[in-house]
């Protein structure tokens, strides 16, 4: 008994010596990954803060607010992410709705359809913008699209760039909801509410919807990031949103641009939060691809 | 479990009103006529025409692809027929959309919300037809009652078993007092105890309301006990619809009699006077006869053959399963052809696997169909 108590130990330890092996690796890994997102940012934050010859000095964060066009760009992006996220999805859901209860080949179609914009770069996209926005006013002054084409630059909110941006989103918001989608029985529970009286409206709204929580947030996120860090569009047509802002601040303020940056970060990861919590919800909020029960557990 | 309390224990439940209250509490009378159906070239419902009586549960049973289901989708309104009609209380309801069909349906994947718990599942359509929130969650409670989970209102589908959510679904599709209750097979995703307990219960519960209920099934057995009357699919036609022992005694047509129950197919030579030569005997063949002589294939049920033991007999006997009062003796006859006889136990005490034995069927009508073409060396085949 005695001779066993020794092997019985090392047998017993050796597996933890093994089981800790990987803990260390996990460690390793996860500092390099820390070190690679947290050292910009730290540094960004040294940056803004230590200026040569003042010390510290918090004079880039507090002259944001009263930055000339710092409210106006960040509420025209926030603006624009809003509508965006309204006009994608309003065209997304039914879509995808509808070709999960129609045939399947529809499927195929509109997936391609709405993965176009990743090959299409931007400068492409907002290249055949112009075009069209500088030619359809000529050959259109005398109809009603005449006054359509200014509205749609109007610079206080302009609907271009919301179709622009809509357009950038569809990989995303048709990603998020397809993977939704996938995971809720779709036709059956379309053809339970309707056998309870729902009209088709209703059943998109109180069944479906529902049920997509998690993937709503998700695409909404993924379009508002979008929204908030695009250059290129908004740019190229004259547009002033946030992104253009902090670009045109930096060469003057080179500090309080890095300092926006990090602010608008910080902004953007506390709307995830929010829009998390709106996708998880409350226990009422369950994963939409349910366990399957155990039969017979009663 | 708890089982459902039946109509003599429970008064009439009081969920709230719906264009349902007030009928006639026999239920509704549902008919189909001249239904047709095609998927591009595969036809699912091929002229079909049936009728279920008020307040009766009737099963369609038939093989895949017999068109069992798409009748009752026709029913329920997701499918349009090609052609025809279905009739509820005379009324043609054949183009009405199916959220004013008034007919509750329980499907087989359950099909509950899962973002609402079962209370709010149940009241679901009663919220949507604007019922004061006091009053449908007082009548989904009472419907929870009703199918025995007054404890589950506030679990969500994925807190309960496949039983338990069944349970819901059919407490979601009384919820509006539907003129129809429509069951599409919804015991087949559950284990065997539990879909033994839950057709009893449904059956009961479909008694004690008296609604007029049409059950989709695969499962001849689900069918036979359950159902007042039974209506066997083939091809998108109707081949007989009979109470089930009508249906097991007299089947109308050779499908229904190989498809119904066990039957044994029996190699046999038409005599040409109507009866038919099979294992020595001669025996009357049921319904129209084929004209002329020829070897055909015989239909006979395992309780339809007899079987005793001796040493000059020309089967064997291969095994034996004891049943209870009946023993279930499967038989080689000479030639590889096998059969079932199912005899009372206390006779079957002597047919133990390797002794002789001679078969002689009892001398009643049967079945003939044309003979299989090639017969495998034990194509005799003993179908269940």
């Amino acid at each position: 008994m005695a001779a066993l108590t020794p092997a019985s130990t090392a047998r017993a330890v050796a597996p933890v010596k093994t089981a800790r092996r990987p803990r260390y690796w996990r460690g390793a890994v996860l500092t390099v990954a820390g070190l690679y997102f947290l050292t910009p940012l730290i540094s960004s934050f040294v940056f803004t803060v230590q200026v040569p010859n003042q010390g510290l000095t918090f004079a880039a964060y507090s002259g944001i607010l009263s930055a000339d066009g710092f409210t106006e760009s960040l509420f025209l992006s926030l603006s624009l992410a809003a509508a965006t996220i309204v006009l994608a999805l309003l065209l997304v859901v039914p879509a995808l709705v509808a070709v999960r209860l129609g045939p399947p080949r529809l499927r195929a179609v509109v997936e391609i359809v709405c993965m176009l914009p990743l090959v299409v770069p931007p400068i492409a996209l907002v290249t055949g913008i112009a075009t069209v926005l500088r030619w359809g006013p000529d050959h259109f002054s005398r109809t009603p699209l005449y006054q359509t084409f200014l509205a749609v630059q109007n610079e206080s909110f302009p609907v271009v760039l919301v179709l622009a941006y809509t357009v950038l989103a569809l990989p995303f918001v048709h990603r998020s909801l397809d993977a939704g989608l996938r995971a809720v029985d779709v036709p059956t529970l379309v053809e339970a509410a309707r056998n309870c009286g729902a009209g088709r409206l209703y059943v998109i709204l109180r069944v479906i919807l529902p049920n997509l929580r998690s993937s709503l947030a998700g695409a909404s996120f993924l379009t508002l990031a979008l929204v908030l860090g695009e250059y290129t569009v908004a740019s190229l047509l004259g547009f002033r949103p946030f992104a253009v802002w902090i670009v045109s601040v930096s060469g003057a303020e080179a500090r309080m641009s890095v300092a926006v940056s990090l602010l608008s970060l910080l902004i953007t990861w506390a709307l995830l939060l929010v829009l998390s919590r709106a996708g998880t919800g409350s226990a009422a909020a369950v994963p939409a691809a349910a366990p399957t029960p155990v039969p017979g557990k009663e | 479990m708890s089982a459902l309390p039946t109509a003599a224990r429970r008064p009439e439940p009081s969920w709230p009103a719906s264009p349902a209250e007030g009928r006639d509490a026999t239920g509704a009378r549902v008919e189909f006529r001249s239904l047709r159906r095609a998927f591009g070239p595969t036809v699912a419902l091929d002229g079909l025409d049936l009728t279920a009586e008020p307040g009766e549960l009737l099963a369609l049973l038939g093989p895949s692809g017999c068109g069992k289901t798409t009748a009752l989708r026709v029913l329920a309104g997701f499918e349009q027929p090609d052609s025809g009609e279905v009739l509820v209380d005379g009324e043609d309801i054949t183009r009405i959309p199916a959220n004013r069909r008034d007919a509750g349906m329980v499907f087989q994947s359950y099909s509950l919300f899962p973002h609402l718990n079962a209370r709010d599942n149940v009241a679901f359509g009663l919220r949507v037809r604007k019922v004061a929130a006091a009053e449908r969650h007082a009548a989904a409670a009472d419907l929870l009652d009703l199918v025995g989970l007054p404890d589950h209102g506030g679990r969500f589908p994925h807190q309960m078993s496949g039983g338990q959510q069944q349970r819901v679904a059919l407490a979601r599709a009384l919820a509006l007092r539907p003129r129809v209750l429509l069951l599409d097979e919804p015991l087949s995703a559950l284990d065997a105890k539990v879909r033994l307990t839950l057709r009893e219960e449904i059956r009961r519960l479909q008694l004690s309301l008296g609604i007029t209920t049409i059950f989709v099934t695969h499962d001849q057995e689900e069918a036979l006990s359950m159902a007042d009357r039974v209506a066997v699919l083939n091809a998108g036609r109707l081949e007989q619809c009979a109470p089930p022992a009508e249906l097991y005694e007299r089947p109308a047509t050779a499908f229904v009699a190989e498809f119904v129950g066990t039957m044994n197919r029996l190699p046999g030579r038409l005599t040409g006077t109507g009866s038919v030569e099979v294992a020595g005997s001669t025996l009357p063949v049921d319904g129209e006869a084929p004209t002329g002589g020829g070897p055909v294939d015989v239909l006979i049920r395992p309780e339809g053959v007899r079987a005793e033991a001796d040493p000059d007999g020309t089967a064997t006997v291969v095994s034996a399963s004891f049943l209870g009062s009946v023993t279930r003796v499967l038989l080689d006859l000479r030639g590889g052809v096998a059969v079932k006889a199912d005899l009372p136990s206390r006779d079957a005490a002597d047919l133990l696997p390797g002794v002789r034995a001679r078969v002689t069927p009892v001398p009643r009508p049967v079945f003939v169909v044309p003979a299989a073409p090639a017969r495998e060396p034990s194509a005799g085949k003993a179908e269940a």
